[in-house]
């Protein structure tokens, strides 16, 4: 049985990603709970960590929650499937500077930037369906394809809503980027660890796929 | 490259539907849940409610809407229609929107686009502006254009974005329902004078008065609501065309 925990930590529209949560796990034995408590997440087989708002003030939500140290001991130690939605992936730098410089959660390496808009032609926030660009193929790409019934990765495109970049330091980690006055790190993915910029419950068919592939991960 | 995105807007009254459907695939014409999915089956991009319930009573159903229709469209949610105050767009986001569209209470009072986007973050704070040419500029015009305010919609623009905004609604009610395209004046002007994108709506009536809402009046999304309620043009078709124009839409899930 599968028990999808999606962190509440006072921030963001957690109802959406559980409604999409619900809508594809419809058939199956599976159980959504919106909590923060130590016990859920040790009960739990898939962590969600969604994120709305800025930086800072998710960090602080979390670590109010308390269950920071439990968190890491579940994805880090025990590898739990984990998935983090834009600020939800964006907490997993090493630093982020919006609104000043502040420590993240440093799960992996890199920097969170303002998206560079020098020349002033871009709309910020960068809100919308973009295109993504699948840099490499890994287990979890194929079998997303696979579900979505595409041949090609041509022509797949995803809703983001950000104004930060995830510079992430290691190129192997990053899987998807897209375009927006810059390469915009889409999605990354380390060991058990997902992250997302770009929001699958509210990207259609394809972010209905991407989280399907995501509770199929053990 | 970031798609143009093409918005099918549904009036809702008292939880119902208004305008008459053709929908034949539905069930119940009136509920707007179903054609909410309808639409986001066929590829919009965003779906846009406008809640056109004139008492705060009668209010329920629009909540009791936004949140059916998010546990079935995962497409964003944008809501609006008599957002007076923090509290009804608290109750809106909380429902299930993404995206909460304000219009003549921010005339009256501006200082709430300046603590909403603050609380809830500037992108989920839509502006409406409701403009009508005024010999050289444009007024903006409130109470479901019934009030002219003498505000020059330029500025008004302008002010919304500094204001902290997320997007600018932008409908001209010289087009409105006149099936004689956007006004392409009205909408580049204001689209050039701001950084934050501009959703062009009001005088759709075919093909191209989309390509040319885009291409000259450099808009951001285009919405509509008559052209795809009474089926003269589908979601599917409108992007078909576009992107024949070389526009940038999402057809990925076109090809099903």
């Amino acid at each position: 049985m599968k028990n999808v925990l999606i962190i509440d930590y006072g921030t963001g529209n957690l109802k959406s990603v559980h409604n999409a949560i619900k809508r594809i796990s419809e058939k199956q034995d599976c159980k959504i709970l919106v909590s923060s408590s130590v016990e859920d997440l040790k009960k739990s087989t898939h962590i969600i960590l969604p994120g709305v708002g800025a930086f800072e003030s998710c960090l602080n939500g979390l670590i109010k929650t308390k269950v920071r140290g439990c968190l890491e001991e579940m994805v880090l130690g025990e590898k739990k499937p984990f998935l983090g939605i834009c600020v939800g992936m964006q907490m997993l730098a090493t630093k982020g500077f919006e609104n000043g410089e502040f420590a993240g959660l440093d799960w992996i390496s890199g920097e969170v930037k303002k998206i560079n808009n020098k020349n002033n032609n871009l709309k910020i926030p960068h809100m919308g369906w973009n295109s993504l660009k699948f840099l490499k193929e890994t287990a979890f790409t194929k079998r997303l394809l696979k579900k979505m019934k595409k041949k090609s990765i041509n022509d797949i495109s995803a809703y983001f809503v950000h104004s930060y970049n995830f510079k992430n330091k290691n190129a192997n980690e990053k899987v998807i980027t897209t375009c927006y006055g810059e390469e915009i790190t889409a999605m990354i993915s380390k060991e058990n660890i997902i992250g997302t910029q770009f929001h699958p419950e509210k990207s259609h068919y394809f972010g209905l796929a991407f989280l399907k592939t995501f509770l199929e991960q053990d | 490259m970031l798609k143009i995105r093409i918005i099918p807007c549904l009036d809702v009254d008292a939880g119902r539907v208004v305008k008459g459907i053709n929908f034949l695939s539905l069930r119940d014409a009136g509920d707007p849940v179903e054609q909410a999915k309808a639409y986001s089956d066929e590829g919009a991009d965003e779906i846009t409610f406008l809640d056109i319930t004139a008492t705060h009573q009668r209010r329920r159903p629009m909540i009791d809407v936004i949140s059916k229709t998010a546990e079935k469209c995962f497409v964003p949610l944008t809501v609006g229609g008599g957002v007076k105050n923090i509290m009804d767009i608290k109750e809106f986001l909380l429902a299930g929107a993404d995206k909460v569209s304000i219009n003549s209470a921010a005339i009256k009072n501006p200082s709430l686009i300046n603590e909403s986007s603050k609380k809830f973050g500037n992108q989920c704070i839509v502006v409406a502006i409701d403009a009508k040419k005024k010999s050289k500029n444009w007024n903006v015009f409130i109470n479901g254009g019934r009030v002219d305010t003498g505000i020059d919609a330029i500025s008004w623009a302008k002010n919304i974005e500094k204001r902290g905004a997320g997007e600018i609604l932008l409908t001209s009610m010289d087009r409105d329902g006149t099936k004689n395209g956007f006004d392409l004046e009205l909408t580049s002007t204001i689209s050039s004078a701001v950084n934050i994108p501009v959703i062009a709506s009001g005088g759709v009536g075919c093909l191209k008065d989309f390509f040319d809402g885009i291409k000259l009046g450099g808009a951001s999304a285009v919405l509509a609501a008559s052209v795809f309620h009474f089926k003269e043009l589908t979601i599917k078709q409108v992007k078909k065309y576009l992107k024949s124009k070389n526009i940038n839409v999402r057809i990925d899930n076109l090809d099903k």
